[in-house]
């Protein structure tokens, strides 16, 4: 027997979940409402954890940020894993294209040979930059506080490890695995990258979860991605006839452009919940975007030479600038 | 990876090689000890991180792109489940109950594995094996959402989903599964490993998932199969993940074994004893069947189970010590749980029933050495005592286990009449247990097992034993969430809009 | 000996796969449950690209085989041109 449902109209009983109901009204829930607000376990835990008997396996305490009630920290794109996964999937797409394109066009052999070798350079030992703050993001996920935090965490780390693929990939066409084993000793023992692996590997012992928001996503990729990606590549490379480059690295931008404005609605939510917090974070930023000027600096050399200098100043300021308008003076 | 773009032909696993774990490195201002503060005290021993071997070998790209397909897909069939009334193609509302456990129950676990992936993700001390955790990190995100999304119409037609975040903390028995992640949580990263990865995800969720996921399909519910089956695409990854962490320490060191061998001990018998709500789910929640619990267990189970650990072998491995006890508890073990829940149905955020002529003759057909002998003759005795008018309720609170936190209703082993119950006298401390497999996990870790948040002596300790303000408190509406299906809002509403449906009868 | 086993989801992408194992695992025995396909083989079942790619008339990566999957059982071992399951007992 065929039941043409549709024409049945029946009343809900209800427009969604208890808790939805109790933080945003009675009033039909959205999906990513659904699907990370109090999903997370918040209280009578079981056990403490037998690798830090000091800590509850859901801590708030573990950080120095103190927030009344961390699902304030709502993600401005409200990535739930399918509208994450479906607009990485649309970059993906774009990447792909761009890839075959230069590949299938000869246009990595077309790029003057200097050019290409300060792209190598300067850009695949950050594969391993990338795979650092992989890391460090699987951290902030995995200790940190509320879903609307965390997992958009995950997604970073993920997107993090996307990124390290998509150099690694890149020196592979322009420069086949000889490329990622120089890149590879340059990130271990040349002098250019020894400030910028220590910063790393600093982070990767940084145990408060909120610091190492801070150390990697603001200071860190808050300073790399527009000196590389936008100085390096855009600028000074594609004005020399390499912006195949360019190409290749296009996701980098769009994702920067994108992940910054989740990185900076999350601290300005955190601190403009308190003045400690906003001290707190103000000193952290301080600390850690001062170390990574400093890193960088060798880096940005690779390719800019002299005019280093200066571009570092230059995007110094402007992300000092940035921090401003969500309250962090620096 | 769609295009080809090395000047080398690099195979999958080569290049696959390049784009993970050659991007780590050995650090050298920080030592591999304080990088990886966790990865020693277990005792277990990794010579060498790079004898991992892959599993799967996605890329990002190809994650991306595989996995945004099975969302486009899944997510077209729960909007048009929910545009078109969906929920009216149920066989019955009772069906309900199962899917109800499942969002109280399951989803929670499945975002619990992902904050345990995701920390397994970073401190584990190859990238390979690092990797592998993150991308199931991911996974499990999605698979709480997706859970959530696909019930989500369900509860705004039916009681007993609306209350599911309040439940997972403080309802009793959703402990159970509660207690089993926070256990795989609080221990380090390759008993973690062991219990989610291996013993839950490839001894167990295939038989969490897949027959009942087919008697989703049976029983005309869409939303269901789609998520469980678009979420077991990705547990085939998970399982064969923990398949080769399993592998991985067996191989990296002798002394590893004994402590490998205790794990697996552990989470079998924790992971069986989560199965019996599976197990009721199978043979008393889907008003049409698809397979016995039985049935089920002797596939994904004796046939499965024993080809892993004949594989096993070859490491010492030996098939888990309550292995033969729970092979022969399965004849006995829904039953049992399906009797407590519905003795206890006021205090649970579904319904309980007795069982149809219809379904006690399927059952005896399904377990004929065990059903006609021993539960028949009770649900007869309940049968009758709600016809007189005196329902069979216990309103008294159930003694739970320490271990595992079910209420203590199963029976000796090779006795069926007789009830299990075992003690363990710790610091003064009388402490009880629902059999020996659970008592023997206490015993091992006493100063772990102590702190279990029990939930009926909170109602004690918290609410003085007022049931009112303990409904209020695990956001349980009496009356409307719990109790019999028959005569239940659910029952009622289900009938009265498929009757609209069929026939031109007004509401 | 023991089985190994792979699970797909029944529908149309499917239907190569399945014909495809069926071809290159002659001892498979196919099982057609409710929603699902479940094939088992003893000890050992390969899956080639190959014969798929016959089958459906384009370029298969057996990666594909990612969205259909619902559970498989024995070790894996993957390479760009087959996806091996293998119980070594």
């Amino acid at each position: 027997m065929h039941i043409d449902l549709r024409t049945v109209a029946i009343e809900p009983q209800r427009n969604t979940f208890d808790h939805l109901v109790r933080r945003f009204g009675d009033k039909p829930a959205s999906r990513y409402q659904e699907g990370s607000y109090d999903i997370q376990a918040t209280e009578n835990l079981h056990y403490t954890p037998t690798w830090d008997p000091e800590q509850a396996l859901y801590d708030t305490s573990i950080t120095k940020i103190v927030l009344k009630d961390w699902y304030v920290l709502k993600d401005p794109r409200q990535f739930y894993y399918n509208t994450y996964t479906l607009t990485r999937a649309r970059q993906q797409d774009t990447a792909e294209s761009n890839f075959s394109f230069v590949e299938s066009r000869g246009l990595g052999e077309m790029l003057p040979e200097e050019l290409k070798s300060i792209a190598l350079n300067v850009l695949i030992p950050l594969r391993h930059a990338a795979w650092g703050a992989n890391m460090n993001n699987s951290f902030i996920c995995g200790y940190g506080y509320g879903t609307v935090f965390t997992q958009a965490c995950m997604y970073q780390a993920m997107d993090q490890l996307g990124i390290a693929q998509y150099l690694s990939r890149l020196g592979l066409l322009l420069g086949d695995t000889e490329a990622l084993n120089a890149g590879k000793a340059a990130w271990l023992t040349g002098p250019a990258w020894q400030a910028l692996r220590h910063y790393v590997e600093d982070c990767l012992v940084v145990r408060d979860p909120f610091e190492l928001f801070v150390a990697q996503n603001v200071a860190l990729d808050g300073l790399l991605y527009p000196l590389v990606y936008e100085r390096i590549v855009d600028g000074f490379l594609s004005s020399k006839g390499g912006s195949a480059v360019a190409m290749l690295t296009q996701f980098m931008n769009d994702w920067f452009d994108e992940t910054r404005k989740w990185v900076d609605a999350v601290m300005r939510t955190a601190a403009a919940e308190s003045d400690q917090n906003r001290e707190v974070l103000q000193a952290w930023t301080q600390k850690w975007s001062s170390r990574a000027a400093i890193a960088l600096r060798p880096v940005v050399e690779l390719a800019l030479g002299t005019q280093a200098e200066e571009t570092v100043s230059e995007e110094v300021a402007s992300f000092n600038a940035r921090m401003k308008k969500i309250g962090i003076d620096l | 990876m769609d295009t080809q773009v090395t000047k080398k032909k690099l195979g999958l696993k080569e290049r696959y090689k390049l784009l993970t774990r050659d991007l780590g490195w050995e650090t050298t201002f920080h030592t591999k000890d304080e990088v990886y503060p966790y990865v020693k005290y277990e005792g277990i021993k990794i010579n060498d991180w790079d004898k991992w071997e892959d599993p799967f070998r996605l890329t990002m790209d190809a994650y991306w792109k595989y996995q945004a397909e099975k969302e486009r897909k899944f997510y077209a069939i729960i909007d048009a489940h929910a545009q078109n009334n969906g929920h009216l193609n149920l066989t019955d509302a009772r069906y309900l109950t199962a899917i109800k456990m499942f969002l109280q129950a399951i989803s929670p676990g499945e975002y619990a594995a992902s904050k345990g992936f995701a920390r397994m993700g970073r401190e584990f001390g190859g990238v390979g094996t690092q990797v592998a955790c993150q991308m199931q990190a991911l996974d499990e995100i999605r698979h709480a959402q997706t859970q959530i999304h696909a019930i989500s119409n369900y509860n705004k037609y039916y009681n007993g989903f609306h209350a599911f975040s309040d439940s997972r903390d403080r309802i009793w028995y959703t402990s159970v599964p509660r207690s089993f992640f926070d256990d795989a949580m609080s221990a380090g990263p390759f008993e973690f490993m062991i219990a989610i990865g291996f013993s839950f995800e490839y001894v167990l969720t295939n038989l969490l998932f897949v027959p009942f996921m087919s008697g989703a399909a049976f029983n005309g519910d869409m939303a269901t199969v789609t998520f469980g089956f678009s979420a077991q695409s990705d547990e085939a990854r998970h399982m064969t993940l923990g398949l080769e962490c399993i592998k991985f320490m067996l191989e990296q060191d002798p002394g590893n074994l004994p402590i490998v061998q205790r794990w697996i001990d552990k989470w079998f018998w924790r992971g069986m004893r989560i199965l019996s709500l599976v197990g009721a789910m199978m043979d008393y929640m889907l008003p049409k069947r698809v397979m016995s619990w039985k049935e089920a267990f002797d596939i994904y189970g004796v046939e499965n189970g024993g080809a892993l650990f004949n594989d096993l072998a070859r490491y010492g491995i030996k098939p888990p010590k309550g292995w033969d006890v729970a092979a022969g508890a399965i004849e006995h073990m829904s039953h049992q749980l399906f009797l407590g829940l519905y003795q206890w149905s006021f205090g649970t955020a579904f319904h309980g029933w007795i069982p149809s002529d219809d379904d006690m003759e399927w059952l005896s057909a399904k377990y004929p050495t065990t059903f006609d002998k021993y539960y028949r003759p009770r649900w007869e005795h309940i049968k009758k005592l709600e016809a007189e008018g005196t329902p069979f309720k216990n309103y008294g609170l159930a003694k739970l286990c320490q271990t595992c936190q079910l209420p203590t209703v199963f029976t000796e082993p090779g006795d069926p009449t007789m009830m299990c119950h075992r003690e363990t006298e710790y610091k003064g401390e009388k402490y009880h247990f629902c059999s020996d497999g659970c008592q023997e996990i206490f015993e091992h870790e006493p100063e772990k097992y102590l702190q279990a948040w029990l939930p009926m002596p909170a109602l004690f300790s918290e609410l003085n034993g007022d049931i009112g303000a303990w409904m209020d408190w695990v956001g349980l509406k009496n009356g409307v969430d719990n109790g019999d299906y028959v005569g239940s809002q659910d029952q009622i509403n289900f009938d009265k809009w498929r009757g609209m449906a069929t026939s031109n009868k007004q509401s | 000996m023991s089985n190994v086993f792979i699970a797909l989801q029944a529908n149309e992408e499917t239907r190569p796969i399945i014909e495809a194992i069926v071809m290159d695992n002659p001892q498979a025995v196919v099982k057609r449950e409710p929603a699902m396909v479940k094939i088992d083989a003893p000890g050992r079942m390969v899956i080639h690209k190959e014969t798929i790619e016959g089958l459906v008339g384009r370029a298969f990566d057996l990666q594909e085989m990612h969205i259909h999957l619902i559970t498989l059982s024995g070790n894996v071992d993957e390479t760009d041109n087959s996806l091996t399951l293998t119980w070594n007992n």
